[in-house]
């Protein structure tokens, strides 16, 4: 639900960072874009959907860590530099501390009876996740027969034949903007 | 020291400009140059800190900041980090700034909406890539299924359904 407000493309920077602080400490098992989405989104409408999915190409295309660069897309666009550092380090701060402490003491996590089979739980929901994030996506910006065609034709490239990415892009970019044309 | 830093920050800013579409990717060559051509750790280690970057929360790539901690301690961490990140995010920035320049116009509409197949079949590619490569068995893709169930139907909060998950990998112990 976007709430109206005076600007709701313009939240200060310490909302940005807030948002970006809560996705960072819930994001486990990864799926980083979908709880991007779902905040920004679908929850605070800061950015349209089209908008979005557009920064969610650039930051596949753009070599790096896809959700790393998705938040400073999001933040730049919302606001500029500031906000872009806003989003990047309010994302990464619990995760990089959680991840480096967690390290010096896995020997002893790795030994908790259970740990092993929780997080694999944990990350078939993540993919999951993933998963209804890609269906909600397609809902709101597919229509028409043959951008759905092109869709499961690069899921399938990718994911069933595990052909090159690079490749698969090459192809389907152009594919993609020719079936977009008036 | 500083030589193992500056090491540190050439694998991870090259391995960041390789990371087409994610850093999955390139995880197989940063465990080849940082077991067999740096011996910073065994290969066993390497696997223990991915096992580490997938149990903390964010983004899996974080697994930089754990292969530069155990290289040379925490600023090691934060070169790696740095470089990891640092270089590609300027580039997205950049870009951003490019194209919110050119938020209302025509073409960009046009390119947006071509782009959109393409980055949400991305979406499903890595979904359907990173259900492969789990073990085998029918509770991890069951748990997969259930939780895309829920979370397309429902606006149940995701933590909750990763806990179930979390719950229902215990319970079924695959």
């Amino acid at each position: 639900m976007a709430l109206p407000s005076a600007d709701p493309a313009k939240p200060t920077l310490r909302a940005i960072a807030w948002v970006f602080l809560a996705i960072g400490m819930q994001s486990f098992g990864g799926g980083m874009s979908a709880w991007i989405r779902r905040e920004v989104v679908h929850r605070r409408g800061w950015m349209g959907e089209r908008e979005f999915v557009g920064g969610l190409a650039l930051a596949q295309i753009v070599p790096g860590a896809n959700g790393v660069n998705l938040a400073v897309f999001v933040g730049t666009t919302l606001r500029g530099p500031a906000g872009a550092l806003a989003a990047l380090i309010g994302m990464l701060l619990v995760p990089v501390i959680a991840v480096l402490a967690m390290a010096t003491a896995f020997t002893q996590l790795r030994d908790i009876p259970g740990v092993e089979p929780v997080m694999t739980g944990i990350g078939a929901a993540a993919i999951g996740m993933n998963i209804a994030n890609g269906v909600r996506m397609m809902r709101k910006n597919i229509t028409g027969r043959w951008p759905y065609l092109l869709l499961a034709a690069i899921a399938a490239a990718i994911g069933l034949a595990g052909l090159s990415l690079v490749a698969v892009l090459l192809a389907a970019i152009p594919l993609g903007l020719w079936g977009a044309r008036q | 020291m500083s030589g193992i830093l500056v090491k540190l920050a050439l694998l991870f800013l090259g391995l960041s400009l390789l990371a087409v579409g994610g850093g999955n990717s390139v995880i197989p060559a940063m465990q080849h140059a940082a077991v067999t051509t740096e011996g910073w750790m065994t290969d066993k280690d390497f696997l223990d800190l991915f096992a580490i970057s997938r149990l903390a929360p964010g983004p899996g790539s974080l697994i930089a900041s754990l292969v530069g901690q155990k290289a040379a301690g925490l600023t090691g961490a934060a070169v790696a980090t740095l470089a990891m990140y640092g270089p590609t995010c300027l580039l997205v920035h950049a870009a951003a700034r490019v194209w919110g320049r050119y938020r209302d116009a025509a073409w960009r509409v046009w390119v947006e909406r071509g782009l959109a197949p393409v980055s949400i079949g991305l979406i499903f590619a890595s979904a359907i890539a990173l259900m492969r490569g789990t073990e085998t068995g029918i509770a991890a893709p069951a748990i997969t299924a259930a939780a895309a169930l829920i979370l397309t139907l429902t606006e149940f909060h995701p933590l909750l359904v990763l806990a179930l998950g979390g719950l229902c990998g215990f319970l079924f112990r695959f």
